[in-house]
């Protein structure tokens, strides 16, 4: 098998060696045409992007979901928000995710049509964090659940109303228990944000795909956009860790004194 | 006189005999045709949806100016080596995978919608061009847009993984007009996205354009406008390092020419209505065309642009 890398300094436009192709993805210098370095570099910022802006999404709404379904079964009203939290949940985790892409792309801007004015990165974050959410949203409730009932009585005990409960001492805990299978979800959508090249966001997996065509180099091309994917993954990894190590309380379940365990 | 047409014959005889001794062990070393002869099957890369050149008709059936083209081929090959019947296999090949699959020896013979270009002639072989693509323009009828030059700032559609996507990229630099370019994952999202008005034009090669215009609801909304944007030679795709097996397909094709049958085909894909929905792509022969089968070659699409 032979590999050229030297492909990655070629300009896009005729194929010929740029003049620089590694200063000028740390924006040192600037190639008159971009090579496919800088391409693949913009490629990433995009998959980063989409990837960042679907977490937050994802995060908010999951956890929003996730502790509505755990509302005790008390009035009409949390008996009302709690059957509308689990119809979402299944509603998002039922369908696959680039089935959701184009209902978010094609579908659903036919009906509400302000919705076309908005740019595809933003429609695919909201499919991608909305598909996230509902999954987000169950390691919350398995969270919450997994707290004595206890804690709970002791809050009220305490004088806390409901939503006073829940932000001082239900959640508190039932997030730091989470913060494993977190990882695996915002591991997840670095990986699931490549749905974004079927509408047209210039990221990893487009880039990958047209680079190849244009260039008849697949392998290294794959090889790069394979390295930059991991690299996104693994840095959510670390990321993750340090928060799970930062928020531990000593003595609290869910730590674990052997630091090679929390991942 | 006498003497120096005795040494013509001569030679020719020789000429002749060498001829028939070099054929002879080219068969015996062409793995292609050896496989063919040894298994009494052939594999053909087929695409799924490039309309009218090669496309499934339905039931694993796949047909195609380009398919029925191979078809013919085959049935000379099979002449050629004294089989009875030759089996056809139809792999379903994608833009991404088909080059790897005829270096592997997957496929056999490709024949979809393969541009010939240099790049590409590193690791595969073509033969030689019976369709020459002209890049187009497709808008909506009631858009006003004739030219390219009507498309700045306007949102245009093409297809990832397609060498117009690098195409309208050139134009952007050497014109100095800017587009905003919309992808598609595949063809017939690329023309939805027109359809629904995400994007004013779509730029691709003229046959698919037209293709997907005649399968529309409303073939009458959509017209195809403008300059030829580029040209490319769309061939039939083999393995490199098989010159026997490249010789006879190209002497199949000679013969599919020589007899004239060529027109026909053309008439039959690409003015008729063609399975399976009887709807008619409507693209006139073009000049290009034409002259690559009156001057039979394999020249990469390199070779066009110069021109």
């Amino acid at each position: 098998m032979n590999m050229d890398f030297g492909v990655f300094c070629k300009s896009t436009l005729d194929g010929d060696p740029v003049q620089h192709c590694i200063s000028s993805i740390f924006g040192i210098s600037k190639n008159a045409d971009p090579s496919y370095l800088d391409w693949l570099m913009q490629a990433w910022l995009w998959t980063i992007a989409v990837a960042c802006l679907s977490l937050v999404i994802a995060l908010v709404i999951g956890a929003l979901m996730g502790t509505l379904r755990t509302l005790p079964n008390s009035s009409f009203g949390s008996r009302l928000l709690v059957r509308g939290a689990t119809a979402w949940v299944e509603l998002f985790r039922n369908i696959p995710i680039l089935v959701q892409v184009f209902v978010w792309y094609h579908v659903i801007p036919s009906f509400v049509v302000p919705l076309k004015e908005l740019p595809s990165y933003l429609l695919v974050s909201i499919a991608l964090g909305f598909f996230t959410s509902a999954r987000i949203a169950e390691q919350v409730r398995a969270g919450i659940q997994s707290l004595p009932s206890g804690q709970m009585a002791a809050a009220t005990a305490l004088g806390m109303n409901r939503i006073q409960s829940y932000r001082y001492v239900i959640l508190p805990m039932a997030l730091r228990i989470i913060i494993p299978p977190l990882t695996s979800e915002g591991m997840n959508v670095v990986k699931n944000s490549s749905v974004a090249f079927a509408v047209s966001v210039p990221e990893l997996t487009l880039f990958a795909m047209q680079a190849q065509e244009e260039t008849s180099r697949g392998i290294e091309i794959y090889l790069a956009a394979t390295l930059l994917y991991a690299l996104s993954a693994f840095a959510v990894n670390r990321l993750m860790t340090w928060i799970e190590r930062r928020t531990r309380i000593p003595g609290f379940i869910g730590t674990s004194t052997d630091p090679s365990l929390a991942h | 006189m006498k003497a120096s047409s005795f040494l013509v014959s001569g030679i020719r005889a020789a000429l002749v005999a060498s001829t028939l001794v070099c054929a002879h062990s080219a068969i015996a070393s062409s793995a292609t045709l050896d496989k063919i002869k040894s298994t009494g099957a052939v594999t053909m890369g087929v695409r799924e949806s490039s309309i009218p050149m090669s496309y499934t008709t339905g039931d694993s059936r796949f047909d195609g100016f380009h398919i029925e083209v191979c078809r013919m081929i085959l049935n000379d090959i099979k002449d050629k080596l004294g089989m009875s019947t030759l089996r056809i296999n139809y792999q379903p090949v994608t833009a991404q995978n088909r080059m790897p699959l005829v270096q592997n020896g997957t496929v056999d013979i490709e024949c979809g919608t393969t541009t010939n270009n240099t790049a590409r002639q590193r690791d595969v072989s073509f033969a030689n061009t019976l369709y020459v693509e002209e890049v187009r323009i497709a808008v909506k009828a009631n858009s006003g847009i004739n030219s390219i030059s009507q498309l700045a700032g306007k949102k245009v559609a093409t297809t990832t993984g397609t060498t117009s996507v690098q195409l309208l990229r050139k134009h952007e630099k050497a014109t100095g007009v800017n587009f905003d370019e919309v992808f598609g994952k595949d063809h017939s999202d690329s023309f939805l996205l027109l359809e629904s008005g995400r994007a004013d034009a779509f730029v691709m090669d003229g046959s698919i354009l037209a293709g997907n215009i005649a399968n529309s609801r409303n073939p009458k909304d959509f017209k195809i406008v403008g300059e030829v944007l580029s040209v490319e030679p769309i061939a039939i795709m083999i393995r490199k390092d098989d010159p026997q097996f490249k010789a006879d397909v190209n002497a199949a094709i000679a013969k599919i020419v020589a007899n004239g049958s060529m027109p026909k085909l053309w008439d039959k894909w690409f003015l008729k209505p063609i399975p399976p929905k009887n709807s008619v792509v409507g693209l006139e022969l073009s000049a290009a065309t034409k002259n690559a089968w009156a001057n039979l070659n394999d020249k990469p699409a390199e070779d066009y642009q110069k021109k």
